[in-house]
């Protein structure tokens, strides 16, 4: 179970990956707005948490065990989400 | 306690075990920490949602530069965590101590500026409470925006706090002339938090400081 590390070439090239979509997150902020800006910015920062999580965190490398509990905590918050707001848009 | 009765009371059938276990707990602990930024999360929807243009006003107020600069910093600072982890599996006692070093200072930068931003804010009156006076007066809601702001960054800075004592705690276990025993374990579980904290700040920063007026 205990993962494998990996490559410093790899954790370079994921640390250059997002210093990159930070860049496209604050140039595009100045360009995009509304609700297409916000859609726009947390899907780069979807991105950006997707990268960590696999390689810093190396949850990649792990068995599927770790794996569920890695994303359980996003699975709740989807649900809290989800349920929080099926009420407030669906308010007379 | 002799090693025989010692080897009979441990849960762990061997190193590579216990390290699964202790993985698996900060995993865990980690889902736990998702809820509890969530609920913050989930009011900031719920709020800027219902208020779209005094959030928009709300964010204009804030350093973009700094908070972008703050982002860049943490997401350095990960790397630097992540290279411990490759220098504590080697053993290699000077690289391990630097990569900590480089992640400490690099999260002390970012508790540096997020300081400078929270002076900044008293300065203007932008702190929630009986003295909040934006420059050019604003709509009541705005004021709740920075509740937000304070609520989920003061949050955030609270679980840097808790992640720069760790480090500490990783350096001072490592000053001495030969590393402690399995020194990766430790380095990853702190590894873990660190590189959390940083995914938290990430969600923090297009929430705050990238609100354009729809």
């Amino acid at each position: 179970m205990n993962a494998p590390l990996p490559a410093q070439k790899t954790l370079l090239v994921v640390f250059a990956s997002l210093l990159a979509i930070l860049a496209l997150s604050a140039a595009s902020s100045r360009v995009l707005t509304g609700g297409t800006g916000a859609a726009v910015s947390l899907l780069l920062a979807a991105a950006k948490t997707a990268l960590i999580f696999a390689y810093f965190m190396r949850l990649r490398y792990q068995s599927g065990l770790v794996r569920i509990f890695g994303l359980a905590g996003f699975f709740w918050l989807g649900l809290l989400g989800l349920f929080v707001f099926a009420d407030y848009v669906t308010r007379a | 306690m002799n090693p025989a009765s010692a080897k009979e009371i441990s849960p762990y059938g061997d190193l590579a075990q216990r390290s699964a276990a202790q993985q698996l707990g900060m995993w865990m602990f980690i889902a736990t920490e998702i809820l509890l930024f969530g609920g913050l999360l989930v009011s900031y929807a719920i709020y800027r949602a219902a208020y779209p243009a005094a959030f928009a006003d709300g964010s204009r107020r804030l350093d973009f530069g700094i908070g972008t600069a703050n982002t860049a910093v943490l997401l350095t600072s990960s790397l630097c965590m992540a290279l411990a982890d490759h220098a504590a599996k080697r053993e290699c006692r000077a690289r391990l101590r630097g990569c900590l070093l480089a992640t400490w200072v690099l999260g002390a930068v970012f508790l540096g500026l997020k300081f400078f931003e929270y002076h900044q804010k008293f300065a203007e009156h932008l702190v929630p409470g009986a003295h909040f006076r934006p420059a050019g007066g604003a709509a009541p809601p705005v004021q709740l925006f920075f509740v937000l702001y304070f609520a989920m960054t003061g949050l955030h800075a609270a679980h840097m706090i808790i992640g720069l004592t760790a480090i500490a705690w990783l350096g001072w276990r490592t000053r001495g002339r030969s590393l402690p025993p399995n020194p990766g374990a430790a380095v990853e579980l702190t590894g873990l938090y660190w590189h959390f904290i940083d995914c938290v700040w990430v969600f923090l920063y297009p929430l705050l400081y990238l609100i354009r007026p729809p």
